[in-house]
């Protein structure tokens, strides 16, 4: 296990490397970092001469990307292009920020997924399965953005209208500086929080419904029940123990499509988190921000590839690494 | 449940009719285009009424035609992003499996790169530094990362298939590798590519639309069902803004996805039926 592990993380290290580079090249020759800075006119020819060489920018670009991987390494990600103030610190503020709105609602939406899944699979065509199941259907089509904005919009009403405060519908606290675990950043953070959970419950019920059919039908749960097991006892201990196998890598590899919801989701509710700081220094053309975030959220993303291999494994030993 | 599968797909090609008809005649449908401006007091944000079935907009625009014009905008990128990628995909995908070697290598190694990245995050830098605006680039940048998944697939189908025996025998009996490849295996993985084509179409319109949500897809003037919503969130209150447009494209996805479930069961029962 330890070895796959190792060849694992070694393997991705020249993946990583090359969609670096990749993104890097792409990402010099579609856009002028300085464009902007030049249609200022308040910047003299001399700087932008002097921050060109600064930068390296008269470099050509494989100069270029290495002087940036240099960057990465030695520099934490290096500086911003048009602020030039160090992108580490804001990694880490928006992250913390993304971090907890996806870590609750994956958790909500894990929970209720398993537990609306495992039912539907039981009363298999009744009407609550057909409810569920006309729910995901509606998930899988929902656009985030548009579920984002319709929360906000209703959330807006009821404040207005009733004068009622229940959630806010935007930013992250209501005095800045505010604390993180507190009633007041749970009102901010509620209705993201519930954005992303509809979509992603959509998807894990519908997994888990699946895989617990699978299991139901296969030849040891006929054993289980011929032997004289009770039906509650096949279906905790024999059915829904093999049946969370599959939605562990469903949950690890869903990590992109939440980090995409996320981009939507914060922008919609102004949230400070790393989505919505991306989307600005898209606007801005900050061409090093952009690059910080692609290469933060390959590296989330390759790390939970992984992990979806290694718990695969170890839930089921029929799984051998060698 | 086979039933009932399959009358969801019927209501979701009925669905697709309706909608996509109105996108295609939009002309007939939506007559005045989606760009006449009416700065009459009374016209401007005006609530759904026999005249404006969807209201109108801040500057008086007929909020029905600019979704009808929208909905056609929305179609063209979905089919023209399904066609292309699944032609591309299938032509890679069908090289690749067929051969092997090299060539399936490199495609493997393409898709996990592409794999690795975070899909919207690369789909915004991408049109945010080249294509911005135009609806054709929009579709171009779709097509460069929707042609990995469908030729992984293909890929997959012509791995299997080229070990069968009635390849085999086609290949005994002296057919080349272009007659084996595309006469004896191809038809054998429409069912797949078909399937996968369609919920591409749904994918494609969903992601074109959370592109000019952000502003960084179709830009004024083209009318998108996406672009629609963006320039809705300044006006909170008048909420059909903000609902006819999203509800247009929930539609379509929904069609989509159950024209995409019922093709999967009729064509390619061996696939699971999971993602909708």
């Amino acid at each position: 296990m330890l070895t796959y592990i190792a060849r694992r993380v070694l393997y991705s290290i020249p993946v990583l490397l090359l969609s670096s580079f990749l993104s890097f090249l792409f990402v010099s020759y579609a856009g002028n970092p300085i464009a902007l800075l030049r249609q200022n006119p308040r910047v003299s020819h001399q700087t932008l001469i002097n921050l060109t060489h600064q930068m390296h920018l008269d470099k050509p670009v494989i100069v270029r990307y290495f002087y940036w991987l240099h960057d990465v390494f030695a520099d934490k990600l290096g500086n911003s292009l048009i602020t030039l103030q160090p992108i580490w610190p804001q990694i880490t503020r928006t992250m913390s920020h993304t971090a907890q709105v996806i870590i609750i609602s994956e958790g909500l939406a894990i929970m209720l997924g398993i537990a609306v899944g495992i039912y539907s699979a039981i009363r298999q065509y009744s009407i609550f399965d057909y409810m569920f199941t006309s729910i995901s259907f509606f998930g899988f089509a929902l656009p985030t953005f548009w579920l984002a904005l319709l929360l906000q919009i209703a959330f807006t009403d009821i404040f207005l209208h009733w004068n009622v405060r229940i959630f806010y519908t935007s930013g992250l606290n209501s005095n800045p500086g505010g604390s993180a675990w507190s009633i007041d950043r749970l009102q901010h953070i509620a209705l993201p929080v519930m954005t992303l959970l509809i979509i992603s419950f959509a998807l894990y019920s519908r997994y888990m419904r699946a895989s617990m059919l699978d299991v139901i039908n296969s030849d040891y749960v006929r054993t289980a029940r011929a032997k004289g097991v009770p039906e509650w006892k096949v279906i905790m201990r024999h059915v829904f123990r093999n049946a969370l196998i599959p939605i562990t890598t469903v949950t690890a590899l869903n990590i992109g499509g939440l980090l995409g919801g996320a981009i939507v989701t914060e922008t919609v509710f102004s949230l400070d988190g790393i989505g919505f700081w991306f989307v600005q220094a898209l606007n801005a053309k900050d061409l090093y921000e952009v690059m910080a975030y692609l290469v933060v959220t390959s590296v989330i993303i390759v790390l939970f590839n992984l992990i979806a291999d290694v718990t695969y494994g170890f839930l089921d030993p029929r799984i051998r690494y060698d | 449940m086979r039933f009932f599968r399959h009358r969801l797909a019927l209501l979701g090609l009925f669905g697709l009719v309706v909608i996509f008809g109105a996108g295609i005649f939009a002309n007939y449908i939506a007559p005045g285009g989606f760009s006449a401006i009416n700065l009459a007091d009374s016209q401007l944000l005006a609530h759904p009424s026999s005249a404006h079935l969807f209201g109108t907009d801040e500057i008086g625009r007929n909020e029905f035609n600019r979704v009808i014009w929208g909905i056609r905008t929305s179609m063209e990128v979905g089919v023209f992003v399904a066609a292309v990628s699944s032609l591309i995909g299938l032509f890679v995908g069908a090289v690749a499996g067929y051969y092997g070697g090299w060539i399936d290598n490199l495609l493997m190694r393409l898709t996990d790169l592409v794999l690795t990245l975070p899909a919207l995050a690369i789909l915004l830098t991408a049109s945010a530094l080249l294509g911005q605006g135009s609806q054709w680039r929009i579709s171009g940048i779709l097509v460069a990362f929707f042609w990995t998944g469908i030729a992984r697939v293909v890929r997959g189908v012509y791995l299997s298939l080229r070990e069968k025996e009635y390849v085999e025998a086609a290949k005994a009996s002296g057919a080349g590798d272009m007659r084996l490849m595309f006469r004896h295996i191809l038809p054998n993985t429409l069912g797949p590519i078909i399937v996968n084509g369609t919920l591409a179409v749904g994918t494609a319109i969903l992601v074109e639309a959370a592109l000019s949500f952000l502003n960084l897809g179709i830009k004024p003037p083209t009318p998108s069902l996406g672009g629609l919503i963006n320039a809705a969130q300044a006006y909170p209150q008048q909420w059909w803004l903000t609902i006819f447009p999203g509800v247009t494209i929930v539609l379509i996805v929904l069609c989509v996805n159950f024209v995409g479930d019922g093709l999967r069961d009729a064509l390619d029962p061996t696939q699971r039926r999971v993602r909708a």
